[in-house]
């Protein structure tokens, strides 16, 4: 029976209200009858929890899976990497392979991190091989930079050493858990500054994975020159990227926020590097996401009501090679720019139009497959079900290096062809 | 008029007088001396053989190179008879107008240093010489009061100048009418018409592959963007200019852009370039010159807001206040319709920069606290201020913005941009009646809208927008701010492609 979604939303923002309602969808409240409801993180916990939660039903559509958490922690999301490629390679899959110095070729793509204070003598003894190194340490249930400081001394870090005279390990809450990662403290700068990237992934499904990246994703630069200074160690405006701490800092600037296209990104790599390791970032950043994906993608609850768009955190060092920081559940959807309004609300509008198809009450049993005009901006990332059928003849081996067809500096067609030589 | 024999060897004499001398004319004797070692060259035919080793190890072509940029830098000549104005510019009443505009914008920038009390250029105390150095890769943290300045000119104050030009000798009694001119400029300057511009931009033609276009996601690569990187990186490989120039009418490669840029400009960033650059920048640490705000607040206003190139700012400031300091832009000004400003020291010992004129005679009077004690008009103390002749006005920032996506090493940026700067830009803020030429272009645009668009060009008239008035600043930047880098770079591809700024005209219809 035709009838108007209903919608209800805990995130009052613009960008979302105004894509609701130029489909005439209706709001409702939350104890009413709903079709879509974009939660947030709370809401997600509170719906699935086994006291507080309820079943939804076939017409019901939510924006997050039940436990995102095992890839959007950064604690949760480091285990299940290591635990992957633990997985990989006891089962000889070539995609585990290691070089001469034990590192995996294809599968070192996050910093070499602990989590404290459960690992805090691994950490010590990993340290010790490097004492002029910084670490950075991050809270693992915090967001926009909160509570993120930077160590060069163990000292800085006591607090979180295990008691060794107690042989019972007292648990901590996990509000103040940290993880404790190696600081990539040679990234890329360009015009002197560091940045990272902002790249939006949405996942349909995890089983069979089926997920599309945003093409048009942003770099975040800091306002202030990048030093690895010592003296600077607690300068947040210098290390931090989120635009939650910069628009504090004297320089910001309302009207570009900081932010820079990743097309000029790529055109200024390829006018001043060269194209051939232009693709080759590029490549490996779609490499690790989907990578990213396919390691929790066995532990992940995919529950057929959710959809989710993730915002992912990524820093390029100066040699090129792409770095995952993190990925966020609950990307931010507020605008500090003009052209930032308008980016986020086209990425709403294209997140919509997958997973909710034709803007109708949604059935929960579709195929999410959806056709390809209406992907928007979006181009499919990873579609495990295509990779599947298109047989064994592929390499399975092969990251088979970018299609020549990269043209331009924005529109990348990553046909399924190229990507699902990765199996 | 000049006969042809005379006019090739007036050029020869010309090329060969400005390379002698330079640093390409002693390594080539160098490297001519060091070949006497080589077993093939022998003493019976000593000239051949030296010149076909200068051949064969790539030093005819560096010699080449450096010719042939010669050639597109300097015009022709005309008759020896003629005064060196007429090369500047041949029209007198062209030359007037520049020169009333130039009275014009000292009498602003000397206003706004008495009112500000600020002279022209003194000398840095040795602590602020100490911290500029410290901060000179991030100069765009510094905050300096820039509240009272005001840029010298907007391109719009120009464009009320260029809509005044009148040639005394032409009276043009007829009103106007669909077959006269209904622009705002009035000057009977010749222009191509379309059929004119079609023979001369012929590679922009519908048949031939072009890059911006024919490499769009939907035409497979083999079609033409394949070809055309491959012929690019055999151009680079010859080291070849003219062969670049013309390769790049068609657009270049983002990988190759740079290179084929340089190899264009003739740029190849040798370490007496470098140590030139350095040079400048010490310049910029001793002395601190007026025009150096202006140059802060034009890039505060412009390029830091600029989506774009707000990432750059610190270069911008690392090649604007060098290329103030640079005299070896004066060189330009033999071409050029403009003359750049003098200034009178007070003692010569004692750099201290009072104030402006184009002449001795016309000196402007400045308050009693600066008076020079008689040295006024006299030549020996006189000096171009700034020492590169070039006034900056609002929107001069962006001609360097863009090439910061291509050269990241300052020293390079820097050559890159003053050649750009003296082979086009200089055009774009001078009157003159010279082909690229502002008004040359203003003209061009007009008549190519009024010829083919009639209708939207009456109606824009009709509703109080003359067409030029929204597209002359977008000439005057040379698109610069105006368009996405991307095609901003491609459109750069074909003004150094084809030596001529008339693209830009065609690029605004």
């Amino acid at each position: 029976m035709a009838g108007k979604v209903k919608w209800v939303t805990d995130i009052e923002k613009s960008v979302l209200i105004n894509n609701f309602e130029k489909r005439g969808w209706i709001q409702v409240a939350e104890n009413e009858d709903w079709n879509f409801y974009w939660m947030s993180v709370q809401t997600i916990r509170n719906v699935f929890s086994v006291e507080t939660g309820y079943r939804l039903s076939d017409d019901q559509i939510v924006n997050h899976f039940p436990n995102h958490y095992e890839l959007t922690r950064k604690d949760l999301m480091v285990k299940n990497i290591k635990r992957y490629r633990k997985e990989l390679e006891k089962e000889g899959s070539p995609l585990a392979e290691k070089d001469e110095n034990g590192k995996y070729i294809y599968l070192d793509f996050v910093p070499v991190t602990f989590m404290l204070p459960a690992d805090y003598n691994l950490f010590v003894e990993e340290f010790r091989k490097n004492p002029s190194s910084t670490w950075i340490m991050k809270p693992c249930g915090k967001a926009q930079g909160k509570g993120i400081f930077l160590i060069n001394k163990l000292s800085q870090i006591k607090k979180w050493s295990r008691d060794s005279k107690t042989s019972s390990f007292v648990s901590q809450s996990s509000k103040e858990a940290y993880v404790i990662s190696l600081y990539i403290n040679n990234p890329l700068l360009i015009g002197g500054k560091k940045f990272d990237l902002r790249l939006y992934v949405l996942v349909s499904t995890y089983r069979p994975l089926r997920c599309y990246m945003y093409k048009l994703g942003f770099c975040r630069f800091c306002t202030v020159k990048y030093t690895p200074s010592t003296s600077e160690l607690d300068n947040m405006f210098v290390h931090l990227t989120n635009v939650a701490i910069q628009k504090h800092g004297d320089d910001y600037n309302h009207i570009h926020g900081g932010k820079w296209t990743v097309s000029n990104l790529r055109l200024y790599l390829e006018s001043t590097r060269g194209k051939e390791v232009t693709n080759k970032l590029f490549d490996e950043i779609h490499w690790i996401i989907v990578q990213s994906l396919k390691a929790v993608a066995p532990v992940m609850n995919n529950d057929k009501h959710c959809f989710e768009c993730y915002g992912y955190d990524i820093i390029i060092d100066d040699k090129l090679k792409p770095w995952l920081i993190e990925v966020n559940a609950s990307p931010s959807l507020t605008s500090s720019t003009a052209n930032d309004r308008i980016l986020k609300y086209n990425l709403i509008n294209d997140t919509l139009n997958i997973a909710v198809p034709n803007g109708e009450i949604p059935d929960c049993k579709w195929n999410k497959s959806p056709p390809k005009e209406v992907l928007g901006n979006y181009e499919v990332l990873y579609d495990e079900e295509m990779a599947q059928s298109d047989g064994p003849e592929r390499d399975p081996r092969g990251r088979s290096g970018q299609s020549t067809g990269a043209k331009g500096s924005r529109a990348r067609d990553l046909g399924k062809p190229v990507l699902t030589t990765w199996k | 008029m000049l006969d042809p024999d005379r006019g090739l060897s007036l050029t020869i004499a010309r090329v060969v007088q400005r390379l002698q001398g330079s640093s390409l004319h002693s390594q080539l004797e160098r490297q001519a001396r060091v070949s006497l070692h080589k077993p093939e060259i022998k003493l019976e035919s000593l000239k051949e053989d030296i010149k076909d080793f200068l051949k064969t190890s790539g030093w005819e072509k560096k010699l080449q190179n450096a010719v042939y940029s010669e050639l597109n830098v300097f015009p022709l000549p005309c008759h020896p008879a003629a005064p060196p104005e007429h090369i500047k510019e041949p029209l007198a009443y062209m030359r007037k107008a520049q020169g009333s505009w130039e009275k014009r914008i000292l009498k602003s920038l000397n206003s706004m240093c008495t009112e500000l009390s600020i002279p022209l250029a003194q000398k840095r105390p040795v602590s602020e010489q100490k911290e500029l150095l410290n901060k000179w890769n991030e100069m765009g943290t510094d905050e300096p009061d820039l509240s009272l300045f005001r840029p010298v000119y907007a391109p719009k104050d120009f464009l009320e100048v260029l809509m005044n030009l009148r040639n005394p000798n032409y009276e043009n009694g007829e009103q106007p009418s669909f077959r006269n001119h209904l622009g705002l400029i009035q000057v009977p300057l010749k222009v191509k018409d379309i059929s004119e511009l079609k023979e001369d931009f012929s590679e922009l033609g519908l048949n031939i592959g072009q890059l911006g276009i024919d490499d769009s996601a939907q035409v497979p690569p083999e079609f033409f963007e394949n070809e055309h990187v491959r012929v690019g990186q055999k151009v680079l490989a010859e080291e070849d200019s003219a062969a670049a120039q013309q390769y790049v009418r068609q657009g270049c490669p983002t990988a190759l852009r740079a290179e084929l840029w340089a190899l264009i400009l003739n740029i190849s960033n040798q370490p007496e370039d470098i140590l030139y650059y350095e040079q400048l920048k010490s310049n910029v640490i001793q002395h601190d010159l007026l025009v150096d705000s202006l140059i802060y607040k034009d890039v505060k206003l412009t390029a830091s807001n600029d989506d774009y190139y707000f990432v750059f700012e610190d270069y911008l400031y690392q090649v604007l206040l060098c290329f103030s300091r640079d005299t070896s832009v004066l060189e330009h000004f033999t071409y050029s319709s403009a003359t750049p400003p003098k200034s009178y020291i007070q003692a010569k010992c004692d750099f201290q920069v009072l104030f402006l004129s184009r002449t001795s005679a016309d000196s402007f009077p400045l308050a009693a606290s600066y008076v020079t004690r008689g040295k006024l008009g006299m030549e020996e103390y006189a000096v171009f201020y700034p020492p590169n002749g070039v006034i900056p006005f609002h929107g001069f920032s962006m001609y360097v913005a863009p090439l910061c996506f291509l050269y990241h090493e300052p020293s390079k940026l820097y050559q890159i941009f003053r050649e750009m700067y003296v082979r086009f830009f200089f055009r774009l803020h001078s009157i003159s009646s010279h082909p690229s030429g502002i008004v040359s272009l203003c003209l061009l645009f007009e008549t190519l809208l009024q010829t083919h668009l009639p209708q939207l060009f009456y109606h824009l008239r009709e509703i109080g927008a003359q067409p030029l008035r929204i597209s002359f600043k977008w000439m005057v930047r040379a698109f610069s701010g105006y368009l996405a880098t991307d095609q901003l770079l491609l459109l750069w591809d074909r003004i150094l492609g084809y030596n001529s700024l008339e693209i830009l005209a065609g690029c605004t219809c």
